[in-house]
């Protein structure tokens, strides 16, 4: 019995400090007024309109969401031969490719950050719109090769074996069995990388962010002058975004095994 | 024929991991010119800047934060985390999702927001006035506590996410068994569970250690220059100093000591998974 109460507290306690941060800027985003006042003095919904009216911040968003989702594109693009190679050929050299792909992920971001930074003004790209596509495909590679290599793993190879057995080739296995089966990961993998992109700063800042502001550049810039109403509503619609594209994620998909736990108990 | 696959995701990672890498590295050694160039060579000015009492300090500052930041969410996780994986499926799930969520959020915007929380004019002190328990709103940041509290909150969801896949594993039997035996359920679990994992609780130390040293933005936005992280001046000698071999440098270091963290967490894992 003392064990649930522990644990009720536990919940509770962990809950509020997670939440707190979110439920003030939340209030502060319906602000009727210009100040930042907590509790929100009147209620009011035209910050978030702001964000879609004011052509700075629409800017931005349009930005952010363009290099997701071309960033996030790229990633699968090269997670995927690469762990499709690993699942079907046992290449231990072929292994170090794997792990220069996570290894963006395990080193702290600046480094990555740095690494674009002096590469793109070597070759004198440095400030183009689309290198901050590149690196975020690079930097965020190992979302979709964890969810990608999770998927493969879970493929029954008597389905594969029974298909070459009646004369299926490579192309005819990965169209027909393959890409059926992986095609959940592919999209988790796709979407984690999008979420976490959206989001990212330093990599896109010390890319392109004299050049081209993504949201959180934007921010970031924008807190210089104070803060406004409107990036509260900013952070608040990235929250939403980010929990309703993990939430469909755990709808249509295994999330306690995308994350690693090996039996999903009842 | 057959390593066709293997071409684009070789190539792109090369090109574009590999050689920006090598290059970070090359510029480390390079003379710095004023006005913000330099010119290839093979010098240790850069290196030697760093070993400064100054940047020693700060190199001191950074790993200390970190630590403290991963000693704090892996007490508080680890009992967090072995609740969660016992606790129903649905409740699992709705909590993986809000974690995620809070793990995805930006540098900024958590800055953003526990600025404001910690603010004079929309923070907790205002309901703590309300609450009677003080007599006038005050600003709690930018101090050493609001950069503790901002990185805790930025590395707990990881902290939990890392330490999950193995409590889920965990063997219910090993409780039960010591339970039956008629330990108390604290005393299980710290008689139990924890020297079963401890090696796993030392690898998740590790990973949220080299997870708070990448933080950049909130010691620059809830604290003072002195709380600036190595990763803050990392930024700031690139971008705003515009001394590159100098930044290089810095960085090369900071992989040096992450490497070797990594490394350490790694055989650590390999351990625990052998026994």
């Amino acid at each position: 019995m003392s064990a649930k109460l522990f644990r009720r507290v536990l919940f509770t306690l962990v809950a509020v400090f997670l939440a707190a941060p979110l439920v003030v800027i939340a209030g502060v985003s319906v602000n009727a007024q210009r100040t930042l006042v907590f509790p929100p003095a009147g209620f009011s919904a035209r910050w978030y309109g702001e964000v879609f009216a004011d052509a700075a911040w629409r800017g931005a968003l349009t930005a952010s969401v363009a290099v997701a989702a071309l960033s996030a594109a790229l990633a699968v693009a090269i997670a995927f031969p690469l762990s499709w190679f690993l699942w079907r050929r046992h290449a231990p050299w072929a292994r170090v490719f794997q792990m220069l792909g996570t290894a963006p992920f395990v080193l702290p971001p600046v480094i990555t950050a740095l690494g674009f930074l002096t590469f793109w003004t070597t070759v004198g790209a440095y400030g183009q719109p689309w290198t901050v596509v590149v690196a975020h495909g690079i930097f965020f590679v190992t979302l979709p090769l964890v969810t990608l290599s999770l998927g493969f793993a879970s493929i029954d190879r008597a389905l594969v074996e029974a298909a070459a057995t009646m004369g299926a080739d490579d192309r005819t296995i990965l169209r027909t069995i393959v890409l059926p089966l992986i095609r959940p990961y592919i999209v988790s993998g796709f979407a984690f990388a999008f979420v976490l992109s959206l989001n990212e700063y330093i990599v896109a800042y010390m890319t392109v962010g004299f050049t081209l502001e993504t949201l959180p550049i934007k921010i970031f810039n924008s807190l210089r002058y104070g803060y406004t109403p409107t990036m509260a509503a900013v952070s608040i619609l990235f929250v939403a975004v980010a929990a309703l594209i993990f939430g469909l994620i755990a709808r249509f998909g295994d999330l306690p095994k995308l994350l690693g736990a090996w039996s999903s108990r009842d | 024929m057959d390593y066709a696959p293997l071409a684009f995701p070789a190539l792109m990672l090369t090109v574009f991991f590999v050689v920006p890498f090598g290059i970070m590295v090359m510029v480390s050694f390079f003379q710095r010119q004023p006005g913000g160039f330099y010119t290839p060579d093979f010098v240790f000015s850069s290196y030697e800047r760093f070993l400064t009492a100054f940047f020693g300090g700060v190199l001191g500052f950074s790993l200390g934060l970190a630590a403290l930041v991963a000693v704090i969410c892996v007490a508080v996780g680890f009992p967090f985390a072995y609740e969660l994986a016992r606790t129903r499926r649905r409740v699992q799930i709705a909590w993986l999702v809000a974690l995620l969520a809070v793990l995805s959020l930006s540098e900024v915007i958590i800055g953003f927001a526990w600025s404001t929380l910690l603010s004079r004019t929309a923070g907790i002190s205002n309901l703590l006035v309300w609450l009677g328990l003080m007599a006038r709103p005050t600003a709690l940041t930018p101090n050493f506590g609001a950069v503790l509290t901002g990185m805790v909150y930025q590395a707990f969801p990881y902290a939990v996410l890392v330490l999950y896949p193995a409590m889920a594993r965990l063997d219910p039997t090993l409780m039960e068994a010591s339970r039956t035996l008629g330990a108390p359920p604290l005393r299980a679990f710290l008689t139990v569970v924890v020297p079963a994992l401890r090696n796993t609780i030392l690898a998740t130390f590790i990973m949220v250690f080299v997870f708070a040293l990448g933080s950049y933005l909130l010691p620059q936005l809830l604290g003072r220059p002195q709380h600036w992280t190595l990763s803050v001046l990392i930024t700031d000698q690139a971008v705003y100093q515009s001394n590159l071999p100098f930044a290089a440098a810095m960085a090369v270091f900071l992989v040096l000591v992450t490497l070797s963290l990594v490394a350490l967490a790694l055989l650590v894992g390999r351990k625990e998974s052998a026994a």
